[in-house]
């Protein structure tokens, strides 16, 4: 049976894992490489590695600490942040990354998901979606969840998968930080109206808050940072709680 | 032991490389015939477009000297369909090593395709190993090879299909053994342990 996934999401900026982590057993935590490598180890099924660089110059960094990723881990891993061209997303390809996932630059050129399904196959494309509820209506936010658009996040889901995305990466505004679970009302409509994998993002707190969003969100992936980095839930320790409850998991 | 990863237009082929690389393999990533038909093993990797990739195999002449290969040659997942009749996928000629067709995948209910993901393997021939029946191993795919007389090992997605092929000197996974993990690194071991 299909595994549901679970996704640890580092954030990197000048090469350096950010967000405090206060791993024990760890020379340098803030090493990439050395961080996914111990999540690999520990049963993470995929990893996401974030670049969150404001210059160009920093991003030149990302690059190549990409290929140093590919060198050293045995599972699939995706990269994002500030891929905006199908030269960017042919530069991390080539360094081996598995995907690449688009935000803002999907929302304002929503060409670019066509062709890079084109160029690389759907399977290298990953669609991030931000998104806010407010009142009745799911909006999308780009630059980082800071400016509101007119698309609605059902609609530009659908668009996205017409467009040739491979999965949609769905974190929701509402519950990221909050630790008090998923948007699984809101991840369970996206379930029934896509046809293509759905990763579940913001508002993992506890271990039950990964069975709900598998179980009443129908995710089919989900990926979270903090809890895992703060050592608050680990990745095998969450497997065997999943596992007890009959969810299917590698 | 020296292998050859034959060179092709097709994506990861440089994964399958690294995965080479943290086995500590002497290996070439190559398209010159002598050189891969002097290695010890082949490895024929892919994630791309059937009938693009087999266009630029016949160019190359390609297609004649991987049927011809005499030594372990290992097929991983469009090089697995590749070494096929045939396939669904734009109604694409292939090598023909194993006499099946390759066929695209049907959504019954719910599932998605393509088929991404951990998903299990139960081994029906031992050259992958005895330590990883019943493991998970991470495919990403929409086409599948039906089970048939040459499967090695099933996985069951909408319905059973060859995760693992095995005929003569010619092996073949549908799964990323280079993307799963401990498991497949235990199958790349067992390919390349394999004596010819």
């Amino acid at each position: 049976m299909l595994a549901k996934r679970i996704i640890p999401c580092l954030d990197i900026k000048d090469g350096r894992t950010v967000k405090g982590i206060n791993f024990e057993n760890m020379r340098d935590a803030g090493d990439p490489v050395a961080l996914g490598e111990k999540y690999a180890k520990e049963g993470a099924d995929e990893l996401v590695f974030l670049d969150i660089s404001a210059t160009q110059e920093q991003r030149k960094t990302f690059a190549s600490l990409v290929n140093e990723i590919a060198h050293h881990l045995n599972i699939p891993f995706t990269v994002g942040g500030g891929i905006s061209s199908i030269a960017d997303a042919e530069k991390l390809l080539e360094a081996g990354a598995d995907k690449v996932s688009i935000n803002s630059s999907a929302v304002y050129n929503p060409d670019l998901i066509n062709e890079m399904a084109k160029a690389f196959g759907s399977q290298f494309v990953v669609v991030a979606i931000d998104a806010k509820k407010e009142v009745n209506n799911w909006v999308v936010h780009t630059h980082g969840g800071k400016k509101a658009t007119d698309k609605r996040l059902f609609s530009w889901a659908l668009e996205a998968q017409e467009r040739g995305a491979g999965e949609i990466l769905f974190t929701s505004m509402n519950h990221d930080g909050a630790k008090q679970g998923f948007a699984n009302d809101a991840l369970e409509k996206l379930h029934h109206a896509l046809q293509i994998p759905v990763i579940a993002s913001g508002g993992a707190g506890d271990y039950g808050h990964f069975m709900d969003v598998f179980t009443l969100g129908k995710a089919d992936a989900a990926l979270a940072a903090s809890v895992f980095h703060f050592g608050e839930i680990s990745v095998p320790e969450l497997k065997t709680y999943l596992r007890s409850k009959l969810i299917s998991v590698r | 032991m020296k292998v050859a990863v034959i060179k092709y237009n097709a994506g990861n082929i440089r994964s399958v490389a690294y995965a080479l690389e943290r086995l500590q393999v002497d290996f070439s990533i190559t398209d010159r015939h002598e050189e891969i038909l002097k290695a010890d093993k082949v490895i024929f990797p892919g994630v791309g477009e059937a009938s693009s990739t087999m266009r630029y195999l016949r160019d190359h002449k390609l297609d004649e000297l991987i049927k011809a290969l005499q030594q372990p040659v290992l097929g991983v997942c469009l090089g697995m369909q590749l070494m096929c009749t045939y396939s669904e996928e734009n109604n694409t000629k292939c090598l023909g090593i194993f006499d099946e067709e390759v066929k695209k995948f049907i959504p019954q209910q719910k599932e998605k395709v393509p088929h991404m993901g951990w998903n299990t393997i139960t081994t029906t021939d031992s050259w992958l190993g005895e330590r990883v029946n019943n493991q998970y191993v991470y495919f990403v795919h929409g086409f599948y090879v039906p089970v048939n007389e040459n499967t090695a090992a099933i996985t069951q997605y909408i319905q059973p299909f060859s995760a693992a092929l095995k005929k003569d000197n010619f092996y073949a996974v549908q799964f990323h053994p280079e993307k799963s993990a401990e498991t497949g690194q235990k199958i790349l071991e067992s390919f390349l342990n394999l004596t010819s």
